[in-house]
């Protein structure tokens, strides 16, 4: 197994808006495997401060969510740990915790027949008694995710009369009426044409830019390069690449995780600005 | 009809949901061999409610106090109670066509009480053993239908298909070892679904069940919007979904059991209140778990009532139902969206 951690991984320049602060998010060595199965996750270390992006990027199989999973504590590290704002997310009790992190699954496996406005709603369960309905603070907060998202005009609609890109994009809201500081996105992008991928995209920028701290899966190398400050490559093997975006995500890189000759490369005509992209190529050969 | 934004049932439907089954009711009363106008049963009932002596005759006064009252409550008890616990169901498994009788839940109630009349239990007996073997069933159900392939909605109905003909063939086994002479009508006959044996002690040992149940879930309407999530989702909201499918399988499978003990296996109700009340008012549990409740008695005391006042002849309840819910079923059916939940 091979670890890379580039030295300077956390030398990035970052948005710091609590100065002493512990990182919102932290994994120390975290390993997994499933019961009689290989090693999928071995040694992951990684730390998200408050209003960064982390894309986790890797080839189907390489046990992206199963790495999701272990970090909001659904599946159990083997050994190592996450740290939630410096405390150790076992200790942190279930109601808490998820009103500092939330969770957006992806879109395919969650269409109900709800209202996109009571989906939103469902986000404020841990605020809500047992035997309570959502107050009007809960309905204000529901209704202010949906404007904050541009997507108050989805209120009335079922959630399965929508298009993929406006249920991911209902789904995000209804993490954030949480109001959470860490949120987890699981393949937020995936299935969805380009104009959606990148309405997700400039959500999940944009809530960044107010300060919460997000975690994304994603196949796609150019998103990370994009969108993410850090990023977390992992390959099939177990081997994980770690650092920011910028030294990490390289065709160097991306040849040893994806097994693709990739080049990198500024795209643009200069009206809409420059975007870093990586082109696939060509089979790399094995050695 | 529009629903509203919170989920909550729009002021008018809330007024009428009340009234409904108490106008029912009432109307009910007065229906039967010997009619009697509402006027008069709004009298009785009034006069023994505040301790008067009523105006009306003596055999008036039995009629409806001693005859139709503890079958009308009966029915409404039953109907609300299959109406919610097949609301429960649905939402519990994300499966529309989820309920006590397609998860077998009803047919092992059934063999638990019939082996509990075998066995020549009492009421309570009879009670407590059709509850432990709907229990018994809905896990069968569940353990057998709920693999990998969470997705495939027919999973779940299959199995509980297969656990419900299993305990079907168990039921035929009873009635077989049954002495013929006693047990084996006694038995064939409850299992058609009858309200007619309706008597305050019978109500006295079923309805608290019934009660409690549906207090519960009326109690914990708001959060049973959470049992359709997906197990990451539903951990992710921060909310012990666990303890709350739980609380939801006993208290849906104790109804049903109760309801079973009582009048035998009544079908299609679970099934139809439900549905109807979702294309009504949306999949909010805020107003669907009242108006089940509500409509599901309003139903089942006008079936009860068809059953024993259409021909001199009384018919069993359960025949009622499925002739009337089958058609009924297959127009929601196939109207769009009536599958979805």
């Amino acid at each position: 197994m091979i670890e890379k951690i580039r030295k300077d991984a956390n030398k990035a320049p970052i948005l710091r808006n609590a100065a002493n602060k512990a990182p919102i998010l932290r994994i120390e060595d975290g390993s997994f495997a499933y019961k009689g199965g290989p090693q999928i996750l071995d040694g992951i270390n990684l730390e998200v401060d408050r209003g960064e992006v982390l894309a986790i990027l890797g080839p189907n199989g390489a046990g992206k969510t199963t790495l999701l999973r272990c970090m909001m504590d659904m599946l159990h590290w083997e050994s190592g740990r996450t740290l939630l704002d410096g405390e150790d997310i076992r200790q942190i009790p279930a109601s808490s915790l998820w009103r500092k992190m939330a969770y957006v699954p992806q879109a395919r496996s969650a269409a109900t027949s709800y209202t996109a406005f009571q989906t939103v709603l469902l986000g404020r369960s841990s605020r809500i008694g047992v035997f309570a309905s959502p107050s009007d603070e809960d309905m204000l907060s529901a209704e202010s995710a949906m404007k904050r998202l541009g997507i108050w005009e989805l209120a009335d609609k079922a959630c399965h009369s929508i298009s993929g890109g406006e249920l991911q994009m209902v789904l995000i809201a209804r993490a954030m009426a949480a109001e959470p500081e860490l949120l987890v996105l699981d393949e937020p992008e995936s299935n969805l044409d380009f104009k959606n991928q990148l309405i997700v995209l400039d959500a999940m920028s944009s809530l960044a830019d107010e300060g919460v701290a997000c975690v994304f899966n994603t196949h796609y190398p150019a998103h990370a390069l994009q969108r993410a400050d850090k990023s977390l490559l992992m390959n099939k093997g177990g081997m994980n690449i770690y650092g920011p975006t910028k030294f990490v995500v390289s065709e160097d890189d991306i040849r040893s995780i994806f097994g693709v000759n990739a080049i990198i490369g500024d795209f643009g005509d200069g009206r809409d600005g420059q975007v870093k992209s990586v082109v696939p190529v060509s089979i790399a050969n094995e050695k | 009809m529009r629903v509203r934004r919170d989920g909550k049932l729009p002021i008018g439907w809330h007024v009428l949901l009340v009234l409904l089954p108490i106008l029912v009711a009432i109307a009910a009363l007065g229906i039967g061999r010997m009619s009697i106008s509402p006027a008069e049963v709004f009298d009785v009932l009034t006069a023994k409610l505040l301790g008067n002596e009523p105006a009306s005759s003596e055999l008036v006064v039995k009629t409806v106090m001693q005859l139709r009252l503890p079958r009308i409550l009966l029915a409404a008890l039953v109907g609300a109670g299959l109406s919610v616990s097949g609301c429960a169901f649905q939402s519990l498994f994300a499966n529309p066509l989820a309920t006590p009788d397609t998860l077998g839940v009803a047919s092992g109630a059934s063999f638990g009480a019939a082996l509990g009349i075998l066995l020549g239990f009492n009421l309570v007996g009879v009670q407590m053993l059709g509850l432990l073997m709907g229990g018994v069933a809905v896990t069968l159900t569940w353990l057998a239908g709920s693999g990998r392939d969470k997705g495939g909605l027919s999973y779940i109905v299959l199995s509980g298909i297969m656990i419900g003909s299993l305990f079907s063939a168990l039921v035929s086994f009873i009635k077989f070892a049954a002495d013929e002479e006693s047990q084996l009508p006694a038995i064939t006959y409850w299992l058609m679904g009858g309200l007619d044996k309706a008597n305050y002690k019978t109500l006295s040992l079923g309805a608290p069940v019934i009660i409690a149940g549906l207090l519960l879930f009326m109690l914990i309407r708001w959060r049973m919007n959470l049992l359709q999530l997906s197990d990451d989702e539903a951990r992710a909201s921060g909310i012990n979904v666990g303890l709350l499918r739980a609380v939801t399988v006993v208290a849906a499978t104790a109804i049903t059991a109760s309801c079973v003990s009582m009048c035998g296996q009544v079908g299609w109700v679970g099934l139809l209140i439900p549905h109807m009340c979702r294309m009504l008012f949306g999949n909010n549990h805020l107003s669907i778990v009242p108006s089940s409740l509500s409509l599901g008695a309003v139903f089942m005391i006008i079936v009860d009532t068809m059953a024993r006042s259409i021909s001199a002849a009384e018919i069993p309840v359960s025949i009622l139902t499925a002739i009337i819910g089958a058609p009924f079923f297959i127009v929601l059916m196939r109207r769009s969206g009536g599958w979805r939940i």
